[in-house]
């Protein structure tokens, strides 16, 4: 017998929980003050999702994901791609969102159930979140395939949960990367739990990233909770992508601190104990102890960010709650470009109804 | 004027449109060097080369959500399935993504793709290659479902598919494909979808059909002429969106309808055609509206097919119930 084919997954970390360097950083975090950045897209997002589960919580947003635990992973992956690249996300990647420049109305309004979050006025190619699980990296194959044709030197992201990497489209999108060698990034944010199913109910496999192999491509684990880590993968395998030398599939293995959505009860079926230890492995204060004991960012540098990150929702939330609901016929007005005449009745009654209810 | 059958209209609409629009490309499995199982996409990889012309992995969601993201990056797919029973793993696509992609993102984003495939029974083909899914696709709001009958129909439903800003599916009937030649000019002009086409005028009875169904009907509508029936022939053409007013026009001359489809009885798209005659034409009718379709039961192999499949008798007969209704 032979041996025909053989892998191996390679796992990249940089800085320790405790906020130390493991190893020798990449060279954009030399400097810690280029890291700031990566930090304060962190705090942002969290900000939000706290602000956003309290308006849950008041009856004032509709369910929301939080991604409380895991922004290391949204703020590492949106560092590495441009402006022209597109973004194809998951539902709990507020903190990759708001890098791109989806405001934080934008996200409110969608959670709150208003259309019009999904509008993003930011980054204009950027395909909503996707709340079906692992039905859109076909998509953004797709637009990495138009990418390709056009010879284009973008590049597709696609983020996805670790559930997701169960489904037939995520694999088919993988595959058609890999054939079609595209400009694809696929990145599995392996949160540990799909709602109430940890990660071991998805796969036999010892890691996600090996789902790869399979297609042909690379794949590789980065620290999830480690910014620099998962800026540093993200930006290899983005410039390997730009450089047409095909997809890359990345498994950022990090946690949900938070329940699934703010009506899921995580204590249901996960230890209190476990979610204490992954407390400990959180990826904003990791950076912060980095930035700290770099001596780049000191305690008047938290507390002006923190009020930032709070006027800032503030204003968003206010701004969300002052909104009116978009009027009955905007549910007709975007389906198609042109109305069908025949949906015309449908959309006059519909006026009628709601004229009647005011 | 070249004389050519569905399928050649079919690719002589693609050539057409690959040729003036740079945006357009084709994708699906056997579609490039093969030129399609049934030769729909033949000279199309030698003409417009492999960036354009795409064989793909044999995956129909990846076919579908490849379109998907094309259309969005304002490229004009046209996917191919290569037979509409295959088409259901891309089904969650349509539904779920190509079909509300606009207004989930208020316009930001749009679809405007084609997936083209073969439908129905007639010819005798191994199993699960027989579906007339129409009914399922009309019932995804966002989408678009045309289903052309002849080869200048297809030729101009096809261009209008191609350009269409939102997603059309483009069912074809398989049985059609070579079943006849048309004169049909090569001049990139389209039919419009949305328009149910009036094929013959009729005083006593309307006959309603798409697709494969058409040539059963005008058959059957021949048959009742030389009994001295007088029977409207319409072609629905677009099943979605429909376009009720011919068919209400014509049924107000005549009191009676006939719905031909091949798909199975139970919730096919006739009964909505049915219901709508109940809703807005019920004044006109002298007659219950009746069906004349596919059983409820599986599409039978090849030895029972011509058993299933509606036929000229078979509408002849609903026919008859309708005329004879006192």
């Amino acid at each position: 017998m032979t041996t025909v084919a053989s892998f191996e997954i390679p796992y990249t970390s940089f800085i320790a929980p405790d906020g130390r360097a493991e190893r020798d950083l990449p060279e954009f975090a030399r400097d810690a003050r280029g890291l700031i950045p990566l930090y304060r897209g962190m705090v942002r997002s969290r900000s939000l999702d706290a602000r956003a589960v309290a308006l849950h919580r008041t009856g004032r947003l509709g369910t929301y994901a939080s991604g409380l635990g895991q922004e290391a992973v949204g703020v590492g992956v949106a560092s590495a791609m441009e402006d022209v690249d597109v973004l194809v996300p998951s539902y709990r990647d507020q903190a990759a969102l708001l890098w791109r420049g989806v405001t934080p109305v934008e996200i409110l309004l969608y959670w709150g159930g208003d259309e019009r979050g999904s509008e993003f006025a930011g980054p204009r190619r950027d395909f909503p979140v996707s709340i079906t699980v692992g039905e859109h990296p076909p998509h953004a194959a797709g637009v990495a395939l138009a990418m390709r044709i056009r010879n284009e030197r973008r590049v597709a992201v696609c983020t996805v949960g670790d559930g997701a990497t169960s489904k037939g489209a995520f694999y088919e999108a993988l595959n058609v990367a890999g054939s079609m060698c595209l400009p694809l990034i696929v990145v599995i944010v392996n949160n540990g739990w799909a709602i109430s199913a940890p990660r071991s109910i998805q796969s036999a496999a010892p890691t996600l990233a090996q789902k790869a192999v399979a297609a042909g491509m690379p794949g590789e684990q980065v620290d999830g909770n480690d910014a620099v880590a998962v800026a540093e993968v993200c930006r290899r395998a983005v410039e390997r992508a730009r450089a047409g030398e095909g997809p890359t599939l990345i498994e950022a293995v990090t946690y949900r601190l938070a329940d699934h959505t703010t009506v899921d009860d995580a204590r249901r079926y996960r230890d209190d104990a476990e979610v204490s230890r992954q407390w400990e492995l959180e990826p904003i204060g990791r950076l912060r102890r980095h930035l700290v004991g770099a001596g780049v960012w000191a305690k008047e540098d938290e507390e002006g960010l923190l009020a930032e990150c709070a006027a800032e929702v503030d204003g968003a939330a206010e701004e969300y709650l002052a909104t009116p609901p978009l009027p009955t016929e905007a549910m007709f007005d975007f389906l198609y470009q042109d109305l069908p005449p025949g949906l015309e009745a449908q959309r006059l009654a519909a006026i009628q109804e709601s004229a009647a209810d005011a | 004027m070249p004389e050519v059958t569905l399928v050649q209209a079919i690719a002589m609409a693609l050539h057409h449109e690959m040729g003036a629009d740079e945006r357009v490309v084709v994708l699906g499995e056997d579609v490039a060097a093969s030129g399609g199982v049934f030769r729909a996409t033949d000279g199309l990889l030698k003409r417009f080369g492999p960036d354009r012309v795409m064989d793909t992995p044999l995956a129909e969601t990846v076919i579908a959500g490849l379109a998907i993201g094309l259309a969005a990056e304002g490229m004009r797919p046209v996917a191919e399935i290569q037979f509409a029973g295959f088409m259901y793993p891309a089904l969650d696509q349509l539904l779920n993504h190509a079909s509300r992609l606009r207004n989930r993102t208020r316009g930001r984003l749009s679809c405007p793709m084609v997936m083209r495939a073969p439908c129905g029974g007639g010819i005798k083909p191994p199993e699960h290659h027989s579906d007339s899914p129409e009914a399922f696709l009309a019932h995804i709001p966002g989408l678009k479902v045309v289903v052309p009958s002849t080869p200048s129909q297809a030729y101009g439903l096809l261009l209008a598919a191609i350009r269409d800003p939102d997603p059309v599916v483009v069912l074809e009937p398989a049985r059609l494909y070579r079943a006849g030649k048309e004169e049909v000019a090569d001049d990139g002009a389209e039919l419009p979808i949305g328009m149910s086409f009036v094929l013959r005028e009729g005083n006593d009875l309307t006959l309603v059909a798409w697709g494969g169904m058409v040539a059963e009907v005008l058959g059957a509508a021949d048959e009742l002429a030389e009994q001295g029936v007088s029977a409207a022939v319409i072609d629905v053409a677009s099943i979605s969106p429909l376009d009720i007013d011919p068919i209400l026009e014509s049924v107000a001359r005549t009191g009676r309808c006939v719905i031909v489809h091949e798909a199975p009885h139970t919730g096919g798209f006739g009964a909505e055609i049915a219901a709508r005659l109940a809703d807005e034409g019920l004044a006109s009718l002298v007659a219950p509206v009746t069906r004349a379709t596919g059983f409820d039961v599986v599409f039978p192999l090849a030895r029972l097919e011509s058993k299933y499949m509606p036929d000229r008798r078979r509408v002849l007969a609903a026919a008859r119930r309708v005329l004879e209704y006192a």
